[in-house]
Order: C-alpha cells, then sequence, then structure tokens
C-alpha cells in the first residue's frame, strides 16, 4: 500500500523553492524522512512539506501551482 | 494553570472581541476575525463573551494541559481531538490535567476559536488581550504562539460537557460565498460599466489574504471615469487624496484586485474604496479559504443595519440555548 503525503494546509502547491530553481523531486526518486517535496503559499508564507516516510516517489497527484486542499494528496510515496 | 504549546499551528493567535478606540492612531481593532464563533466558544465553557480565546488559521495547534478544563472548539470544522480520540466542535468537553489537545486536518471554513474556562490570561493592553501581531501588541508577547510557549489561564467555573450550539445557529459561507456591500463614496470613480461587472464576476479568494485584509482575484478590471487627480492624490486613477479606511472597506489598488480590510487593517491611506462589507457578513470572511468563490452583492444602509440586528439576534438565540 503506497503512502499518501497530505497537504497540511489549504493554499497553492509548489515543487520547487524558486521559479527558477529545480524541481525538488522528481517522479522515481528516493526520499527520506523530512525530505521537502514542495511548498504551500498561504497567508504570505511558504510552507515545507517534508516526507514523513522513506521510499520512492511513485507519482505526484497534485501539478506545480495547483490550488489545494487541507488533507488533499499531494504525493504517493512507496 | 497554564497551557504548553507543543505545536503551535500555522499563525495561532490570542484572540478577544478586540481593541475598539485607537483606530484613528493607527491601532486596529483586531480580535477574532469571527465574532460569533468568538462569543458562542466562550458561552460553551462558560466564561464571558469577551475572554481572550485562540484562533487558529488552517491548522490546529497542538497543546498540553497542566489542570484540568473545559474546552470548546467553534467557527472552523476543525476536527479536535483528545489524547488522540475525537470531540466534537461547537460542543464543550472536559480535558484533565496532563491531557493533550491536537486536531484533524481542516475540513471546512479557515479559522477556529479555542476557549479554555476562565480564558487565556494575558496581559490586557489598551483594553484587550487581543493579538496585532503586525505592531507587536497585545496576546502573547505581540506574536503569534510558538513552540515551548506556556500561556496563562484565569480561573474559571468552567461548565457541563456536551453543550451544544445548535446546528441551525452556526454560520458558514455558502459557494460562492455572498458578501453583502454598502456602495461607498467613492463609487462614482468607476464607470457604470465597471460597477456592473464588479457585482457580477465571482472572485476567489488569494492565498495571501490574511487578518489585515481580504485579497480577492480572477474580476474584470475595473474602469475609472478620467479625471485630472486632485492635489495630494497619487497618479494612478486608483489613488485619492489620503482618507480614513473603515473597517470592511474594500480597496481595489489599481482597479484590479479588491482587498477587503479585516481585524488588523492600517487606518488609512490613499487608495479608493468601492464600498464597505457590512458588518453582519466580516465574520464569513474570516472563514474563507484561499482559492474559494465569493461575490459581492450591493446593498442600502437600511438593509446593512437590518442584517446587524439579525445577527444580534441570533446570539442572543445562542445566549439562550446556553443558558
Amino acid at each position: 500500500m503506497p503512502h499518501e503525503l497530505l497537504s497540511p494546509l489549504p493554499g497553492t502547491f509548489y515543487r520547487r523553492p524558486a521559479p527558477d530553481k529545480p524541481l525538488y523531486k522528481n517522479e522515481g526518486d528516493e526520499v527520506a524522512v523530512g525530505d521537502v517535496i514542495g511548498l504551500i503559499e498561504v497567508m504570505k508564507s511558504f510552507n515545507e512539506v517534508k516526507a514523513e516516510v522513506a521510499g520512492k516517489i511513485v507519482k505526484f497527484l497534485a501539478d506545480n501551482e495547483e490550488p489545494v486542499m487541507a488533507g488533499q494528496a499531494l504525493v504517493e510515496i512507496a | 494553570m497554564a497551557i504548553k504549546v507543543l505545536k503551535p499551528g500555522l499563525a495561532t493567535t490570542v484572540q478577544d472581541l478586540g481593541r475598539p478606540g485607537y483606530y484613528n492612531i493607527g491601532i486596529p481593532l483586531s480580535g477574532g476575525m469571527d465574532r460569533l464563533a468568538t462569543r458562542a466558544a466562550n458561552m460553551l465553557v462558560g466564561n464571558d463573551e469577551g475572554a481572550a480565546v485562540l484562533e487558529a488559521v488552517f491548522m490546529g495547534p497542538e497543546l498540553e494541559f497542566t489542570a484540568d478544563a473545559t474546552v470548546a472548539v467553534t467557527g472552523a470544522d476543525l476536527p479536535p481531538k483528545l489524547d488522540g480520540a475525537a470531540r466534537e466542535t461547537w460542543t464543550s468537553f472536559s480535558v484533565k490535567k496532563g491531557q493533550v489537545l491536537s486536531f484533524e486536518f481542516l475540513k471546512k471554513g479557515a479559522r477556529a476559536y479555542i476557549a479554555v474556562s476562565g480564558g487565556i490570561d494575558v496581559p490586557v493592553v489598551l483594553g484587550s488581550r487581543s493579538t496585532y501581531a503586525l505592531g507587536a501588541l497585545g496576546g502573547f508577547k505581540g506574536r503569534k504562539l510558538e513552540a515551548g510557549d506556556e500561556l496563562p489561564v484565569g480561573h474559571g467555573k468552567g461548565a457541563k460537557d456536551g453543550r451544544s450550539v445548535p446546528a441551525n445557529l452556526r454560520r458558514a459561507p455558502g459557494n460562492p460565498a455572498e458578501l453583502r456591500m454598502v456602495p461607498g463614496l467613492y463609487w462614482h470613480r468607476i464607470t457604470e460599466e465597471a460597477g456592473k461587472h464588479f457585482f457580477a464576476d465571482t472572485w476567489k479568494v488569494a492565498p495571501e489574504a490574511d487578518r489585515i485584509g481580504y485579497r480577492f482575484k480572477g474580476g474584470r478590471p475595473l474602469d475609472f471615469v478620467p479625471r485630472q487627480q486632485p492635489f495630494g492624490a497619487g497618479s494612478d486613477p486608483s489613488n485619492i487624496v489620503d482618507a480614513c479606511y473603515p473597517y470592511g472597506s474594500i480597496q481595489v489598488p489599481g482597479g484590479t484586485e479588491p482587498i477587503v480590510l479585516h481585524r488588523d487593517a492600517v487606518s488609512g491611506g490613499g487608495y479608493f474604496m468601492v464600498g464597505t462589507v457590512i458588518s453582519a457578513d466580516m465574520d464569513l470572511i474570516g472563514q474563507l479559504q484561499p482559492h474559494t468563490q465569493a461575490r459581492f452583492v450591493g446593498v442600502d444602509l437600511d438593509t446593512a443595519l437590518k442584517a446587524r440586528h439579525e445577527r444580534e439576534g441570533v446570539i442572543e438565540k445562542i445566549r439562550a440555548a446556553l443558558s
């Protein structure tokens, strides 16, 4: 059963630290607990979303700059 | 008695019913953005309606209690858990010394109000315990909560478990949210056509919306009636000679994105305002998540006063239901 990392906040999801920077993670990348996989922008602050389990990123379930709700699945890790 | 902050949430602040009387010298009202929820939370735990509570936005904190207390969570649907076991929102429950209050993901709304019997007993500053974070004033050290903080709590008589605000007396914004507003002194600055589509368009809450102001995007830009800018006004057609900004006023810098000023707003400046959201609907704004839809509905002052009276009636019914 793959693990789904959920957004802790409503806001805008970003997959890179800045528009001119590379993506934090790509599909197929290995992640460790605590690795940053993206940002949620809300109320003028950017909040890092960190992996809660180690594994491999199977699939991103939210796109870069996509509006997300709290509790929405962002990425699948197996 | 105290509450230990294990995790602070995103921007959890101490708020009461606010700090009116100093807006003329630039100190905003502050206080809970959803005033009905603030009052109801206090009523549920046996406090005065104006006691200080915690306002948690989008995400709940994790709090450990150092003594027994009665707690209630109102406003947004941010489901509370006590030592991991689910508790109801809008309903009082007892907490034992050493227990930890935490929260599920936000389901609906934006801001939850956490009342504790006795109230959060931070010092009163200019008549209020509310936090004005931008001015580092009031609340807990003038700022949002941080892990490791210990919040003083006053002595309260508490209340029974399971007291609940009837569902029909709770209020949440629709989708799209309808925000009633009274067109203002500067309405004449925009064209008739712009005035029509301001009301016709559906707007979306911008992610940067906060306690200072709620910004909306996605409607058509407003066209201005041409004029030679008066002395003292900036060169943009959305500029005016500096004026007072009322709580609830809707400024539209550059004519593109309306901003409704809320509890921590600045008190004046040089942007024209299309109007003012009526007091009865300001609570709804505090419950809007980013990217949710809203529309502005024009009303006259009589309608606004009647709506205010109706809201007071609802609060009176909650008092009666819980007495």
